[in-house]
C-alpha cells in the first residue's frame, strides 16, 4: 500500500498536469501495464485541469496497492450545481480566457468516466467538489 | 542492473578511460556509472544516441565498425551512402570526384540510401491514412528514438510506424537488382556508411525485424577522411562509372530535420535533439498534446547532419544539402545506361518487405517485474532520498542522488558511496577514515583519490 498527496493551485495552467505526470512516473516504476497507466494518467490529468480551470485550490490523494489505484481530488471552489448535466459531452461553463488556452470543450468529465473503472462525484455549491476514481489493475 | 542482450556499437575502452564522468553526466537514460575509476555502461539502458561519445575528452568511447578490408571478401562491393555523406564535402568537390575516389578505394558500386524515399513516402501516406485512429504516428526513421521509446516511453511503442526506413528498403532493392543480373548472393556485399552508432546497432540487432541484407557497416568519419585525402591529393574530375540516379530534392533532404514531416499528410511536427524529444514525449504520454497526426523525431540536433560520426559542421551540411536540393531538375539529369533503376520500378517487391514486426516495450523504469516487490523497492528509494543531500554532485559514481538511491534499492550500490553520508558516519565514529578512502577508491580508482598525497613538491 502506498500513499501520495499533491496540491493543485487554481488558475495556474503552467503547473496543470504536474500530479498526473508524477503519478505516471510512479506507475511506470511499479511496472503497471502501460495501457492502464495511460488510462489513469488521462483521467487524473482531466480532473486536475478541472480544479485549475474551475476551482480555487485542491488536494489530490492517491492510494496504490497491487489490486487497484484510488484517486481522490478534493477542491475548494464553486462546486457543480447539476452533476448530471456537467457529465454530458460538450457541456462546459469555461470562461473565454480558459477556452483561449485550449480547454473548455466539455470533454473532461466524460473522458474521466471512460478512463476509470469507478467514478463518484459529490459537490456542494459554493464550497467545493470531490471527485473519486478507482482503476483496477488485474482486468 | 542486468545487462540486456542488446547490441551496442558503442564501447568504452577500459584501457583509455580516465573515469572523468563526463559521459555519465550527459547520458539521457542514465546508463553510465563510474566504478574502479572507469565508466561502466548498462546495456539495457543505452539507446545508442552517442551523447557520451561526443563529450569523451580522451576518445575512450569508440563506435565499433567493420574492418574496411572486409569489403574485399565480396566480389561485388556496394557502398550504400546516405546523402549527409555527400554533404560532408565542401561545395567545390563534386559528387563525381567523391564517387570516383570511392571506386578506387575498392567499391564496385555506389548507391545513395535516399533513392528509396519515393517508395517509402507513398506507402507512408497510405499507412498514415489507414492507421488514423492511432495518433500521433511516430516515424521509425531514427533507431535511437525507437530504442528511447522502448525503454523510457513503453506506452508509446504502438505509435511507432511499422515501416522500414530508407536504408533497409534500399538494401533490399540493391540486393534484388544485383541478384537479377545473375550475381550469386554470397558475392554481394552491401556496406552502409553510417553517420551514427544507432544505425549500426539497428543493423546488427534490428528491432522488429529478423535479418538484414546489409553485410557490414563503415563509419562515416573514417571513410570521409580516406576519401577527402585522396581527393585533395590529386585533382581527378573524371568518373567513368555507372552513376546512380541523382536524388530528388525531397530525397536529398529526407534525413534532415523536417525531411519527413514536411511531406507527411495532416498535422505534422518535426523535433530534433534527444532532450527535446524526451521533453515532448513526456507531454505526449500525459496526453497533454493531442491531434497530431505524424511526428518526426530525431536524436541528433539538425538530425543526421549532426550524427556523431559526421565531420563537417552540421549547419554547413544542411546548407549544402539544401543547395543540392534546390539545384535539382528532374529533366536535365542524364541517366547512365548501367545505373541502377529507380526503386519505384520494384515497388511491389519492396512493399512486401517494407513492414517491421511489433516493437516491444523494454522498460528500464520498472523497479521490479513484480508489483509488490516494486512497491517495496520504491519505498526504499523514497526513504533513501530523504537521507541524500540532493545536490547531484556525482561523487558517488552515479549521475544523480535519485540514480544512487535506485541503485541502492536494487542492491547495486551502497549508501556509503555518498560523500556527505561518509562525512557524518566518520564523525559519528561509524566509519573509519581508511574505510571511507576505500569506498572512494572503489568508485574513482587509486590514482584520482591519492593525487594530493602522492604528488610531491607542490
Ligand atoms: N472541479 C470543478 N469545480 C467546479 N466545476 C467543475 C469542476 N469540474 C467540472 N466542473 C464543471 O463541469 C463542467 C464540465 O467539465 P468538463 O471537464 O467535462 O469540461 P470543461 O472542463 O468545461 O472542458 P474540457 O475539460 O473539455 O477542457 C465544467 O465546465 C464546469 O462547469
Ligand atoms: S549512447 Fe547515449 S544512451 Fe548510450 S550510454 Fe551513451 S549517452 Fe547513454
Ligand atoms: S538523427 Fe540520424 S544520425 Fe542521429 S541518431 Fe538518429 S539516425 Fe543517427
Ligand atoms: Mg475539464
Amino acid at each position: 500500500m502506498m500513499h501520495f498527496e499533491f496540491q493543485v493551485e487554481g488558475g495556474n495552467f503552467t503547473k496543470a498536469g504536474a500530479a498526473s505526470s508524477q503519478l505516471k512516473k510512479i506507475l511506470k516504476q511499479l511496472n503497471v501495464d502501460p495501457k492502464i497507466v495511460k488510462r489513469i494518467v488521462v483521467a487524473l490529468y482531466e480532473a486536475e485541469v478541472n480544479i485549475v480551470a474551475h476551482a480555487y485550490k485542491g488536494d489530490i490523494i492517491i492510494d496504490i496497492d497491487t489490486q487497484k489505484i484510488g484517486i481522490k481530488l478534493i477542491d475548494e471552489g464553486p462546486g457543480i450545481p447539476d452533476i448530471e448535466q456537467a457529465m454530458q459531452l460538450g457541456y462546459s461553463t469555461a470562461s473565454p480566457s480558459v477556452r483561449e488556452m485550449g480547454f473548455g470543450a466539455g470533454m473532461g468529465l466524460p473522458n474521466i468516466k471512460n478512463n476509470s473503472d469507478e467514478l463518484r462525484i459529490t459537490s456542494e455549491v459554493n464550497k467545493g467538489t470531490i471527485v473519486e476514481l478507482i482503476t483496477y489493475l488485474n482486468q | 542492473m542486468e545487462t540486456g542482450n542488446f547490441h551496442h556499437a558503442l564501447k568504452i575502452r577500459e584501457d583509455l578511460c580516465i573515469g572523468c564522468s563526463h559521459c555519465m553526466n550527459v547520458c539521457p537514460t542514465e546508463a553510465i556509472r563510474v566504478k574502479n575509476g572507469k565508466s561502466v555502461l548498462f546495456g539495457d539502458r543505452c539507446v545508442d544516441c552517442g551523447e557520451c561519445f561526443r563529450v569523451c575528452p580522451v576518445s575512450a568511447i569508440i563506435i565499433d565498425h567493420d574492418d574496411f578490408n572486409y569489403i574485399f571478401d565480396y566480389k561485388y562491393r556496394v557502398a550504400l551512402v546516405p546523402a549527409v555523406f555527400t554533404g560532408q564535402f565542401p561545395e567545390d568537390i563534386s559528387l563525381r570526384q567523391i564517387h570516383s575516389v570511392m571506386l578506387e578505394l575498392g567499391f564496385t558500386h555506389i548507391y545513395e540510401v535516399e533513392n528509396s524515399v519515393d517508395v517509402l513516402s507513398e506507402t507512408l501516406d497510405a499507412y498514415i491514412s489507414k492507421n488514423n485512429e492511432t495518433k500521433p504516428l511516430i516515424s521509425s526513421f531514427c533507431p535511437a528514438i525507437v530504442r528511447l521509446i522502448q525503454v523510457k516511453f513503453p506506452a508509446l511503442v504502438d505509435n511507432i510506424i511499422r515501416l522500414k526506413p530508407p536504408l533497409d528498403i534500399s538494401a533490399h532493392f540493391l540486393k534484388k537488382e544485383l541478384l537479377s543480373k545473375g550475381i550469386p548472393s554470397e558475392e554481394i556485399g552491401i556496406f552502409y556508411v553510417t553517420p551514427c552508432a544507432a544505425k549500426i546497432a539497428a543493423i546488427k540487432d534490428p528491432v522488429g525485424e529478423t535479418n538484414s541484407p546489409i553485410a557490414g557497416v563503415i563509419n562515416m568519419d573514417f571513410l570521409f577522411n580516406k576519401v577527402y585525402r585522396q581527393v585533395k591529393q590529386r585533382n581527378n574530375q573524371s568518373c567513368a562509372i555507372p552513376l546512380s540516379p541523382k536524388l530528388s530534392g525531397k530525397s536529398t533532404c529526407w534525413s534532415l530535420t523536417s525531411g519527413e514531416a514536411s511531406h507527411a499528410k495532416g498535422r505534422c511536427l518535426a523535433i530534433d535533439e534527444i532532450h527535446n524529444v524526451i521533453e515532448f514525449l513526456e507531454r505526449l504520454e500525459n496526453e497533454e498534446i493531442s491531434d497530431i497526426d505524424f511526428l518526426e523525431l530525431r536524436a541528433c540536433d539538425e538530425s543526421c547532419a549532426g550524427g556523431v560520426l559526421t565531420t563537417s559542421n552540421r549547419f554547413l551540411t544542411v546548407e549544402r544539402l539544401r543547395n543540392h536540393a534546390d539545384s535539382y531538375h528532374a529533366k536535365d539529369e542524364p541517366v547512365h545506361p548501367d545505373a541502377f533503376r529507380n526503386p519505384t520500378s520494384e515497388s511491389d517487391y519492396l512493399n512486401e518487405r517494407i513492414f517491421i514486426d511489433e516493437v516491444k516495450p523494454r522498460s528500464i523504469l520498472k523497479l521490479d517485474e513484480n508489483m509488490a516487490e516494486a512497491m517495496r523497492k520504491m519505498e526504499k528509494v523514497n526513504r533513501i532520498m530523504q537521507l541524500l543531500p540532493l545536490v547531484d554532485c556525482g561523487v558517488c559514481g552515479a549521475p544523480s542522488c535519485q540514480a544512487l538511491a535506485q541503485d541502492i534499492a536494487q542492491g547495486e550500490a551502497k549508501i556509503q558511496q555518498c560523500i556527505f553520508i561518509q562525512k557524518i558516519l566518520e564523525q559519528k565514529g561509524e566509519m573509519s577514515l581508511d574505510d571511507s578512502i576505500e569506498v572512494m577508491q572503489g568508485i574513482w580508482g587509486y590514482g584520482k583519490t591519492n593525487k594530493y598525497r602522492d604528488i610531491k613538491g607542490f
